[in-house]
């Protein structure tokens, strides 16, 4: 293993997230807190509870899940994209690194940054909500998991993209609604029975039932299947990164 | 002597169907500078693409310092360094900062005394800690050329490294490049200035539409498809050439003031003689006389017509 060049582009991408702090941090979290005000106050004064959980520590889980899914395919896919757009790629292709390290350095970036937005929005939340934490190490385990697999998934984009528009396009039309509708508001249970099938087609609502299932014990689906939907959406980011580098797939070719 | 680097029956086609590469041989020596000409489009940057593990080889092989570039591709992307065609930078890095990277992406420990080095040889060294979006295009070559260094290769690959760079920095170049091969480094140049090769490469290859059409010593190549030219500067204005020197097919230029005489170096004999002889027989006087060697540009240029 070349360990000091995935630590190379491991470093160089957390300087880059230290340039653009306003943008890496400090967006995402005032995001989530204006959410907290509008979900927060001007519904949860409707909803008071939702399985014997206040309203607004009920969306906290949601809240962090919402940021670490957006925030870890927009900084892996920008990672990646960035040289590929400038040319300066040649550079990891010469070099004598594997795929697998350019993924783990790019990736393992892009997924610590996301656990550490996670974690500060969890500290924020605590200023505005009580929060319990039933199970600290699976909610460790559930953002690691997520942040990981949406880095890889990312990745996949920021390679599969020929334009800026591209790398948009999935976050913004597929990602971020199947997180709204995945249950980060809400209990699935609220839905008429139809929904609720509807909405157990959608990977996000697996993620956030176990990430809050770690805070609250409640949970839309029980933790074997969500840690299995995980698992099993981890597995297909990794066979496919596998096949972009066997194949060179908008790299070598 | 085993090459340092060695392609056998390399075929290369794009996707597309184009095939870039048509079954290249091709052995470079430990040390030399060898400039690798081609017109647009020959195959110039698809063979070093390939060499340097950027683009997917086709069929055939290649070694370098005896190893397969695919099943060993640390031990010979370790010894390579590349110096691209386009000035592709991280316009929002430092010189230092780029430079190190590229270092530790060789997996070589951090050394700042030897990036200072190469910075300090590159005239990069009062800019190292200046964005690369605020250097002149110049300057971006020289941090190219210092990331390619960085991780001390003992080949190192330019391609057109001196496209788009001004007179004086493109003899700064050269010397950097000189003292490289004396430091015994293995440089494979292409260019478009044939000037460059005739410059700095020991051997010169020329591809063209995908076939290296030629491999040789520079000198030998010049001297073996080289013609020379014998210009004599006339005494007094000639209105025309007489028909007794009709067959040495001389050409009168300079309002009649000068007549060249054009032969082949390979020749046991090259004329000279009898056209003095003939000369001095027609009352031709002449008060000057020189000769050329014709340029490894004009041998490039002929070379790539026939090739067509």
């Amino acid at each position: 293993m070349n360990w000091l060049a995935i630590w190379e582009i491991y470093s160089f991408e957390m300087a880059r997230t230290r340039r653009t702090l306003a943008q890496s941090i400090v967006s995402p979290v005032i995001s989530t807190v204006l959410y907290f005000v509008v979900f927060g106050s001007a519904i949860g004064s409707r909803i008071t509870e939702v399985d014997g959980v206040s309203y607004g520590s009920f969306i906290v889980p949601g809240l962090i899940m919402l940021s670490v899914l957006t925030q870890s395919i927009a900084n892996a896919s920008f990672g990646i994209y960035f040289p590929r757009f400038t040319g300066t790629i040649y550079e990891l292709l010469s070099a004598p690194i594997s795929f697998f390290e350019i993924v783990l350095g790019y990736v393992g970036a892009a997924a610590t940054k996301s656990i550490i937005l996670g974690s500060i929005i969890l500290a924020t939340a605590g200023l505005f909500v009580p929060l319990e934490l039933a199970h600290p190490f699976w909610m460790a385990l559930f953002l690691v998991l997520t942040a990981i697999t949406f880095s890889l998934f990312g990745f996949i984009i920021g390679i599969w993209a020929d334009g800026f528009e591209k790398l948009q396009i999935i976050p913004l039309l597929i990602i971020t609604p199947l997180a709204f509708l995945g249950g980060s508001f809400y209990s699935i249970s609220m839905l008429p029975p139809f929904w609720q099938k509807v909405s157990l087609l959608n990977p996000v609502v697996y993620l956030i039932s176990g990430f809050r299932w770690s805070f609250y014990e409640i949970a839309d689906v029980s933790l074997s299947i969500s840690l299995g939907m995980i698992g099993f959406f981890l597995a297909i980011c990794m066979g496919i990164i596998w096949w972009i580098f066997k194949t060179g797939y908008q790299l070598k070719n | 002597m085993r090459p340092i680097i060695s392609v056998s029956n390399l075929t290369k086609t794009y996707k597309g169907g184009f095939t870039a590469l048509k079954n290249i041989n091709l052995d470079i020596q430990d040390g030399e500078i060898f400039g690798l000409l081609g017109p647009n489009g020959a195959g110039k940057t698809t063979l070093i693409s390939i060499i340097c593990g950027i683009v997917n080889p086709g069929e055939g092989s290649i070694t370098v310092d005896g190893h397969d570039i695919i099943r060993d591709y640390r031990a010979t992307r370790s010894l390579i360094g590349l110096v691209p065609q386009e000035l592709t930078t991280d316009a929002f890095e430092t010189v230092w900062h780029t430079v190190s990277f590229s270092r530790g992406l060789y997996g070589k420990p951090k050394n700042p005394a030897h990036i200072e080095k190469v910075l300090k040889e590159l005239s990069l060294w009062d800019k190292k800690d200046e964005k690369i979006m605020s250097l002149s295009g110049g300057m971006k070559r020289r941090v190219l050329i210092a990331k390619a260094l960085s991780h001390e290769p003992q080949i190192l690959f330019l391609d057109e490294p001196t496209a788009g760079v001004d007179v004086e920095l493109r003899k700064d170049m050269w010397q950097v490049v000189r003292e490289l091969r004396a430091s015994g480094v293995t440089i494979i140049l292409t260019t478009h200035y044939i000037e460059e090769a005739e410059e700095m490469a020991d051997r010169i290859g020329v591809i063209s539409n995908g076939e290296i059409i030629l491999v040789e010593e520079k000198a030998e190549l010049m001297r073996k498809l080289g013609t020379k030219q014998l210009t004599l500067e006339l005494h007094s204005k000639l209105r025309k050439i007489p028909t007794s020197l009709k067959a040495h097919k001389l050409e009168l230029m300079e309002e009649g003031m000068q007549l060249t005489y054009t032969y082949d170096t390979r020749g046991t004999r090259t004329g000279i003689t009898t056209l003095l002889n003939d000369l001095s027989k027609a009352k031709i006087k002449f008060r000057d006389i020189n000769t050329s060697q014709s340029s490894l540009e004009d041998i490039f240029v002929n070379l790539v017509k026939r090739s067509k």
